[in-house]
C-alpha cells in the first residue's frame, strides 16, 4: 500500500530524506503544470517550479497535516507565484525604476506573444486573482478546493470563475471581430 | 457554461508543455541540497513563533515604544508610515546563507489616545526567513541581477493587520500563516491602526482626536467590493466611510465660528444596551461668488504605471470636469513628474479652457516616478502664483508611486509640513488599484493640510472635484481638534468608532503647534461614540467595588465636548465648548451615519456588533436614505448588498 502524502510530508519534515525525494517525485509534474497555468509561459513556469523546490524543505517544517498535502502544496505554489510577481514589481521600482521596468515588461510580453497560444495569452490579460483562480480550477480542483488553497470563500471562487469566463469570452469576441 | 470551461481545460491541457528534464533534475538537486542543509542547521532554521528570537524582539519593541512615546500624534502617524514601509531584508550576501536567523523587525505604532502608543510585533522573523529563501532561490537560478529590493511589501500590511491574526489562524496551518495567506497579491499599502477599544470612563475619561475629512477609504472599499473581494481590514477607515456622505447638519449662523457642532444621543442600532453620541460638525459655505481667486497647480504623475485607463486617462477627464468650476480669475498650472518632469503648462487663466485642455491631452505616461522633484517644482510654481488674499493649492494626482527619488519618506513629509506653513495646501488624488500607496497618500495629505481622495470612476471625480469643489479647495478652519470628556457619573464605558489614525494625545489638544485636520467650505464631519451608561445591563466591565469616581458629581451631562480650530493662516486656536446631554433629535442623517458606522465595523469584523449583520445595515440605511440627491446613499446600500453576498460565501 502506498504511503499517504501526508505521512510522507510529516516524515520529510522530520528529516527523512527518502520521504522528501519520494514526495517531490510524486508531485513535481503537477507543480509544474500548475506553475504553467499560473504564469502562462514555459520559462516562467520552470523558474516558479524551482522557487517552490528550493523553498519546499523549509516550508515543510510548517506542514501540520491540518490540510490535505495537495491543498497545502498548491497554496505554496500560488504564494510563490505571488511572490515572484511582487518581487518583479518591487525590484523594478526600487532598483531600476520604471523605464527599465517598462522595457522588461514589454520584452516579457513580446516573448509571451510568440511563445503561447491564445488561451494562455488571454489568461495573462486577466487580473491576477482571476488568473490564479482559473488556473486552479483548470487544474481539476473543485471550487471548494480552490477556495481552500486561496483562502477565500467558495462563492468567491465561483464568482471569479464566471467573471473570468465572461472576460475571456469578451476577449475572444473582440479578436474574432478584428 | 460548464462546456466553456471544459473547452478551456482541454485547450490548457494541450498547451501545457512537458517539464524540461534538465531543469527537473536541477530542481531536484536544489531541493535536496536545501533539504540537507536544513537538517544540518535545524536549530537555526526553526524560527517559529516560539523561536529564540522572541526576547530580542520584545527588547526592540520596548526601545521603539519609549523612543516614540514622547512625540506628537502626527509624528506617530509619520512613524507608522515610515516603519510600515521600511522592511528589513537581509543583505544580498546574507541571502545566500538561507537559514541564518537574523534580525528582521517590523513595527507598527498604533497611536492610542490617552496612553503610550503600543508597538505591535509583527511576524518579522518568519518574514525574513522567507525573504532569505527567496533570494537564495534567485541566486541559484542566476536569473536576475542581485536586487536589494525589499520584496516583502505585503509584510507591513500583515503587520498592520495584527488584529486579524485570528482570521489568519483559521485559514492556515499554524506556523504557516505568514507564508500562506497573502490576500493582496499587489503592492498596496494602507494606513490604519488597531480599532479603538472600549475605554472605562472612570479610568480614562478624556478622548482626543483630530477631525478627518478624507474619503479615500470609502472609494477603496467600494472598488474592492465591486471587484468581488472583501476589502482588507486595514483599508477600512470607518470615519472616512461616514464622512464620505454629505449630511445636512445645521449650518453656522453668520458671524459665528466658521462651523457649528450638533451633538445628539441616539440608540445604538447594534446594541439595545448602549447609546451613540453623534457629533456632527458643519462648515459654513461662503457664497461661491465671494471666494478669493484660486491658484491650482496640478502635479501629475506620468510614470509608466499611470498608463492604465483608470489612471491617466481618467485623471485627464476628471480635471477637465473640474475646469468648469473655475472662473476667469483662477489660475491653473500643470507640472508633471516622471521621465518627462517639468512644467507643461505655465500659469494660465482658467478662462483659457482650450489651452489647458490641450496641455492635459498632451500628457502621456512613461518614465520614472520621482515624486519629490516634481513636488518641489509644483510648490515653487504655486508660490510664484500666489498674491495677497489668494488661495494656492497643489493637487497631486498619482497611483501612489513615490519610490524612485525618495529615499526618506520622513524628509518628504517634513518638506510638505514646511510648505504648509507658507500657506500652500496639498491635496492628493489617488488613481487605480494594485499599486496604490494609501499610507503615503494619507500621510502626505495629512501633513499638507489637505484632503486625500481616491478616484476610481468618473462619477467619483464628479463628486470630489465638482459637487464638493468648494469644500475640497477652500479651507475655512485649520487644525480642528476634538476633545470629549465623559462624565463617569453617567457614562460607564465609551468607544470612539473610527479615527484610529487620528488619535491625539490628551495634552496635544491645547498645544497649537500640533497639527490636525482641516475643514473646507461646506464640509461636514461626523464622529460617533458608542457609550454605555452607568446603569445599563450592557456594561462590559464591572463597576469598581472601591472606586468612588462614579459618585463624585451630580451632573447628568454625558460629557463635555471641546473643539479647537484656527482660522486659516492663524497661529492661535479658538475654543468652542458644548455639553453633551441626553436626547436630541434623531434625524435620517444620523441614522444613516450609524448604518455606515455599523457597516464599517462589519467590514473590520468588530467584536462589538452583537451579531448585527449587513441585512440590518441595509434595512437601516434604506430607511434613512432621505433625499439623496446625488445617489451616494443608494450606492452605499448596493455595496452593503455586495458585501452581504460576498460574506455569505
Amino acid at each position: 500500500m502506498e504511503t499517504s502524502d501526508e505521512s510522507l510530508a510529516r516524515a520529510a519534515a522530520g528529516g527523512d530524506r527518502h520521504a522528501f525525494t519520494l514526495l517531490l517525485e510524486r508531485h513535481y509534474d503537477r507543480v509544474f503544470r500548475l506553475a504553467f497555468r499560473l504564469t502562462g509561459a514555459a520559462a516562467e513556469a520552470e523558474d516558479l517550479t524551482q522557487d517552490v523546490c528550493a523553498a519546499l524543505p523549509s516550508r515543510l517544517q510548517g506542514f501540520r497535516g491540518e490540510a490535505r498535502f495537495g491543498t497545502w502544496l498548491w497554496r505554496v505554489v500560488v504564494n510563490a507565484a505571488h511572490d515572484r510577481r511582487r518581487k518583479a514589481a518591487t525590484r523594478a521600482r526600487h532598483a531600476e525604476g520604471w523605464g527599465d521596468w517598462e522595457v522588461n515588461r514589454r520584452a516579457a510580453h513580446d516573448e509571451a506573444a510568440e511563445a503561447v497560444d491564445w488561451l494562455t495569452q488571454a489568461m495573462r490579460a486577466l487580473p491576477e486573482e482571476l488568473r490564479d483562480t482559473l488556473a486552479l480550477v483548470l487544474d481539476d480542483l473543485s471550487h471548494e478546493e480552490a477556495a481552500e488553497v486561496l483562502g477565500v470563500a467558495p462563492g468567491t471562487v465561483s464568482w471569479r470563475i464566471s467573471e473570468a469566463k465572461k472576460r475571456l469570452r469578451a476577449q475572444r469576441e473582440k479578436e474574432d471581430q478584428a | 457554461m460548464s462546456d466553456d470551461l471544459d473547452d478551456l481545460k482541454q485547450a490548457m491541457q494541450a498547451a501545457t508543455p512537458v517539464p524540461d528534464a534538465g531543469r527537473k533534475a536541477a530542481n531536484f538537486t536544489i531541493a535536496q541540497e536545501n533539504f540537507d542543509r536544513l537538517q544540518e542547521s535545524r536549530a537555526g532554521a526553526r524560527l517559529t513563533s516560539e523561536g529564540p528570537g522572541r526576547g530580542w524582539f520584545r527588547g526592540v519593541t520596548r526601545m521603539i515604544t519609549t523612543q516614540l512615546s514622547s512625540r506628537g500624534m502626527m509624528s506617530a502617524t509619520t512613524a507608522l508610515v515610515a516603519l510600515g514601509l521600511v522592511v528589513v531584508v537581509p543583505d544580498w550576501q546574507a541571502g545566500r546563507d538561507m537559514f541564518r536567523p537574523g534580525p528582521a523587525v517590523q513595527k507598527t505604532v498604533a497611536p492610542e489616545e490617552g496612553r503610550a502608543r503600543k508597538s505591535q510585533e509583527a511576524v518579522g522573523g518568519l518574514a525574513e526567513m522567507e525573504a532569505a529563501e527567496s533570494l537564495a532561490a534567485d541566486d541559484m537560478a542566476g536569473a536576475a541581477p542581485p536586487s536589494p529590493a525589499p520584496r516583502m511589501q505585503a509584510a507591513p500590511t500583515e503587520a498592520l493587520r495584527g488584529f486579524a491574526a485570528e482570521t489568519l489562524n483559521n485559514t492556515a496551518p499554524a506556523g504557516q500563516r505568514d507564508v500562506l495567506i497573502r490576500p493582496e497579491n499587489n503592492t498596496e499599502a494602507y494606513a490604519n491602526a488597531e480599532p479603538n477599544t472600549l475605554k472605562v470612563t472612570a479610568e480614562d475619561p478624556v478622548s482626543t482626536f483630530s477631525i478627518d475629512v478624507d474619503t479615500a477609504s470609502y472609494a477603496v472599499v467600494r472598488s474592492s467590493l465591486i471587484g468581488g473581494v472583501m476589502p482588507p481590514h486595514e483599508a477600512v477607515r470607518i470615519e472616512e466611510m461616514i464622512n464620505y456622505f454629505p449630511y445636512d447638519y445645521a449650518a453656522p449662523a453668520e458671524g459665528d465660528a466658521p462651523f457649528r457642532s450638533t451633538v445628539s444621543v441616539t440608540d445604538t442600532p447594534w446594541n439595545p444596551d448602549t447609546q451613540l453620541v453623534h457629533i456632527g460638525i458643519q462648515g459654513e459655505l461662503p457664497a461661491v461668488e465671494d471666494r478669493p481667486p484660486l491658484n491650482l497647480v496640478f502635479l501629475i504623475d506620468t510614470s509608466g504605471s499611470m498608463e492604465h485607463p483608470d489612471k491617466l486617462p481618467l485623471l485627464k477627464q476628471s480635471l477637465a470636469l473640474m475646469l468648469s468650476k473655475l472662473s476667469a480669475q483662477d489660475q491653473v498650472s500643470i507640472v508633471t513628474y516622471a521621465g518627462s518632469a517639468g512644467q507643461v503648462l505655465e500659469p494660465t487663466s482658467a478662462a483659457e479652457r482650450d489651452t489647458i485642455l490641450g496641455a492635459l491631452d498632451n500628457l502621456s505616461a512613461g518614465g520614472n516616478t520621482a515624486g519629490q522633484d516634481g513636488l518641489q517644482q509644483a510648490y515653487a510654481v504655486a508660490e510664484g502664483m500666489t498674491e495677497e488674499g489668494e488661495v494656492s493649492r497643489v493637487i497631486l494626482a498619482t497611483d501612489g508611486d513615490f519610490n524612485v527619488g525618495i529615499s526618506d519618506p520622513d524628509a518628504l513629509e517634513r518638506f510638505i509640513s514646511d510648505k504648509r506653513e507658507s500657506g500652500t495646501y496639498l491635496s492628493v488624488l489617488g488613481f487605480g488599484r494594485g499599486n496604490l500607496d494609501d499610507a503615503v497618500m494619507q500621510s502626505l495629505a495629512q501633513n499638507g493640510n489637505g484632503q486625500a481622495a481616491y478616484i476610481d470612476t468618473l462619477s467619483e471625480a464628479q463628486k470630489v472635484l465638482v459637487d464638493q469643489f468648494t469644500g475640497a479647495l477652500y479651507p475655512i478652519a485649520d487644525d480642528v481638534k476634538i476633545q470629549v470628556e465623559f462624565n463617569p457619573g453617567v457614562v460607564a464605558e465609551y468607544r470612539l468608532i473610527g479615527y484610529e489614525t487620528r488619535a491625539l494625545n490628551r495634552d496635544d489638544f491645547n498645544n497649537d503647534t500640533v497639527d490636525a485636520g482641516d475643514i473646507g467650505a461646506g464640509h461636514s464631519v461626523t464622529a460617533i461614540y458608542e457609550v454605555t451608561l452607568v446603569n445599563s445591563d450592557g456594561r462590559l466591565t464591572d463597576p469598581l467595588r472601591y472606586g468612588d469616581a462614579e459618585t463624585q458629581n451630580a451632573s447628568d451631562e454625558l460629557g463635555y465636548l471641546k473643539l479647537r480650530y484656527k482660522a486659516p493662516g492663524e497661529e492661535t486656536s479658538q475654543l468652542i465648548e458644548t455639553p453633551i446631554v441626553a436626547g436630541g433629535e434623531t434625524t435620517d442623517d444620523m441614522r444613516f451615519a450609524a448604518a455606515i458606522a455599523g457597516f464599517g465595523q462589519i467590514l473590520r469584523d468588530s467584536p462589538y456588533l452583537n451579531g448585527w449583520t449587513c441585512d440590518d445595515a441595509i434595512a437601516l440605511a434604506n430607511s434613512a436614505k432621505g433625499e439623496d440627491p446625488y445617489g451616494y446613499r443608494a450606492e452605499a446600500v448596493r455595496l452593503m448588498r455586495l458585501a452581504q453576498s460576498l460574506d455569505r460565501n
